[in-house]
């Protein structure tokens, strides 16, 4: 059996070490790319949402590297993600390719299914070492997301421009050789420690920004033209509000263990919206208005194109942004998305926070 | 002077009217509805709603602009779930928010949650709660309500016995040819189908070409839940479960001539129902099948044509069709 799986952001690093530790042979699909988009269209129904189109040219290179089963993740909706593993496995029938799905459910309702379908992809790899893979993985995740926070604080400081994203690549570059959680915990801390050892300019207070929106366009650098270095590199601190590690202990671990979800951006968003109403959308309000506590600059909500969930935040937050005193900017993702346009409605909506800063000091 | 509540005519107007209708007039309080839909309801609605939501959600935010200075309350329930383990839209769950902070100027809202996921009982809740809006209590609540549950069974009724919901609602019959050789199902959400603007007056369309039309409402709810059960995986919207299984029933029946199945821009369920659909009619039938998009800008000239092009089709292949192999 070779297993492959769909990229969101950093998880594929979390992901193959995963497999390794468990010891199935895994098949790391290539970097979303242009070829990955083209292929996840031409297959895809017109007006589904991007992650999903993204994920089925995922799936295409996967097999065509040689993989025969796909590892996809579940839900219960009512965001449209929970019915992506039935749909394309549909899409993927009619390409008349040959594999094997294994969809994961959260395992709140029906835990002895979680577990089968574990025990189809590891095999007869004791229960112990699974949970020792499942906890290495954890913490691989929280580690890679510690490495994105540095590099967020980092960038616009930097003495010497362009440093951390020289040795971001370096490592990217790295761990795709790297083998086993050891090597890869290990690599990710030596960065980090390069990182740490940028000369900074500490003078320099940078604007910032906090990042909101559906999930996989807000960590999946490809769908967002690798946003949080082009802020960065703008002379902004970024903050993203999702990430690899809260989705996991949103998703799995909570729905695992029957948890209330008591998150301070739950309490935040009340007041604007008082449930979940799936996906993103109570998250996106709740860090909203959190960013606005913390006295950031502005914020900004990316999303795909028919997104459910975040139609529904994106007609929230004007309130949130005249109520607050703070300036969103929505930028909604489709496979036409140009990067220029995209470009341009960024570094305007910086300029606009940069004017807006100085005023409000002169005015004090 | 009784108390004025606003109903738009959209979204589950369709589904649920006659429920709400008796419930608020049980309780002695006047129900006033939005008029029919309009260029300048779709105007007003895709105006005050964010571009990127569908037709649905901007007509009905166009519904709620044509009650305000009409109506002491609109009522606008927040349908988080009508079945155990089920959702409807996350657009449904968040319609309050969206009308209230979009519309400006609105009357209250009563934005009551319905939510019969983990509970079926929560709906007399939720009822108890609209009518404590009205001061009035429990008991008159629940008589109301065992009031309006009747007249919604007697809705239904009539709907399992052939008449459209559209029909029933505005009392106006649509005239069926007496004897049809078409047999055309049509697959849409409710508030689509049934909305004569929204849709370009379909089914009165279908009808006068002479076809009978079919459509999910029809369907004995045992039928649909034999149909969800045999899923790979159980659906978990309700009217994206209606349409996807009502299909299958289709595919089963051998008596239906043509598929069409209408959606709108932009609606996150059917984009991925529609396309299921599709692909199960495709591989495991030889039914003729159309998907008719609909947004704001829907020209009627275009959708005739690919209508009368589809009915065209069906037609010549019942006449024409030998079923002779090519290869003699």
């Amino acid at each position: 059996m070779k297993v492959t799986f769909p990229h969101m952001g950093n998880i594929y690093i979390a992901m193959k070490v995963l497999f390794e530790e468990m010891g199935v042979e895994v098949i790391v699909p290539p970097k979303c790319s242009k070829t990955t988009l083209e292929l996840g269209t031409k297959y895809s129904p017109e007006l589904a949402c991007l992650p999903l189109k993204i994920n089925i040219g995922n799936f295409i290179e996967g097999i065509r590297r040689g993989a025969d089963t796909i590892v996809m993740a579940g839900g219960c909706g009512p965001c449209r993600f929970g019915y992506y593993g039935e749909v394309q496995k549909e899409i993927l029938k009619d390409v008349g390719l040959q594999f094997e799905m294994i969809t994961l459910e959260p395992p709140s309702g029906d835990i002895k299914g979680f577990i089968s379908n574990i025990k189809r992809i590891t095999g007869n790899s004791s229960p112990s070492k699974v949970i020792r893979a499942v906890n290495k993985t954890i913490k691989l995740a929280s580690e890679l997301d510690r490495l994105d926070e540095l590099s967020f604080f980092v960038r616009p400081r930097e003495a010497a421009k362009g440093k951390a994203d020289w040795i971001i690549k370096g490592f990217r570059l790295q761990v795709d050789k790297a083998k086993g959680f050891r090597e890869v915990l290990g690599l990710i801390n030596e960065t980090i420690e390069k990182i740490k050892e940028i000369e900074i300019d500490s003078n320099f207070i940078p604007l910032k920004v906090g990042i909101v929106g559906e999930i996989y366009t807000v960590v999946e650098p490809f769908t967002n033209f690798n946003i949080c270095n082009l802020l960065g590199n703008m002379g902004v601190e970024v903050d993203k509000s999702l990430s690899i590690s809260h989705w996991i202990d949103e998703h799995w671990i909570k729905s695992f263990m029957k948890r209330k979800n008591s998150a301070s951006y739950v309490k935040a968003a009340k007041p604007y919206l008082s449930t979940m109403i799936g996906g993103h959308a109570r998250e996106t309000i709740g860090n909203s208005v959190l960013y606005a506590n913390y006295g950031f600059n502005g914020v900004i909500q990316i999303y795909p194109f028919t997104c459910m969930p975040e139609i529904v935040a994106q007609s929230i937050l004007p309130t949130v942004s005249s109520e607050m005193n703070i300036p969103i900017l929505t930028v909604v993702i489709d496979e036409l998305t140009g990067e220029a346009g995209y470009k341009t409605r960024i570094e305007a909506f910086v300029d606009m926070l940069a004017r807006r800063r100085e005023k409000s000091a002169v005015n004090e | 002077m009784a108390e004025k509540i606003g109903i738009p005519r959209a979204l589950l107007y369709y589904e649920y009217y006659p429920l709400f209708k008796t419930f608020f007039e049980e309780l002695g309080i006047s129900v006033i509805l939005s008029d029919k839909s309009n260029k300048q309801i779709v105007n007003e609605g895709s105006s005050y709603c964010v571009d990127e939501a569908c037709l649905p959600i901007k007509l009905f935010h166009g519904h709620v602009a044509n009650l305000i200075g009409k109506v002491d309350y609109i009522f606008v329930p927040r349908f988080k779930s009508i079945a155990k383990g089920e959702y409807i839209c996350p657009k449904f769950c968040g319609l309050p928010e969206m009308v209230k902070n979009s519309v400006p100027g609105i009357p209250k809202i009563i934005d009551t949650e319905i939510n019969m996921r983990k509970r079926v009982n929560q709906i007399y809740e939720a009822f108890i709660e609209i009518a404590a809006v009205f001061k009035k209590n429990k008991l008159d609540a629940l008589e109301a309500f065992k009031e309006a549950t009747k007249e919604q069974q007697k809705f239904r009724d009539l709907i399992k016995k052939g008449m459209y919901p559209n029909e029933i609602l505005h009392g106006k019959k649509l005239i069926k040819a007496n004897k049809s050789k078409l047999k055309i199902a049509l697959v849409g959400h409710v508030y689509n189908i049934y909305d004569q603007y929204v849709c370009m007056e379909l089914l009165d369309k279908l009808v006068s070409y002479g076809a009978e039309v079919i459509t999910p409402e029809f369907i004995e709810e045992d039928i649909l839940e034999n149909k969800a059960d045999s899923l790979n995986k159980r659906m978990f919207w309700s009217y994206g479960k209606r349409h996807m299984c009502s299909t299958l029933h289709f595919i089963d029946r051998k008596d239906i001539d043509g598929i069409i199945y209408l959606m709108s821009f932009g609606c996150g369920v059917d984009a991925l129902v529609s396309d299921l659909c599709e692909r199960r009619v495709r591989r495991e039938s030889c039914i003729p099948f159309l998907l008719l998009t609909l947004d704001e800008h829907s020209g009627e000239a275009g959708f005739n044509t690919r209508l009368e092009a589809f009915i065209d089709m069906v037609v010549w292949r019942m006449r024409n069709e030998g079923n002779v192999s090519a290869y003699g």
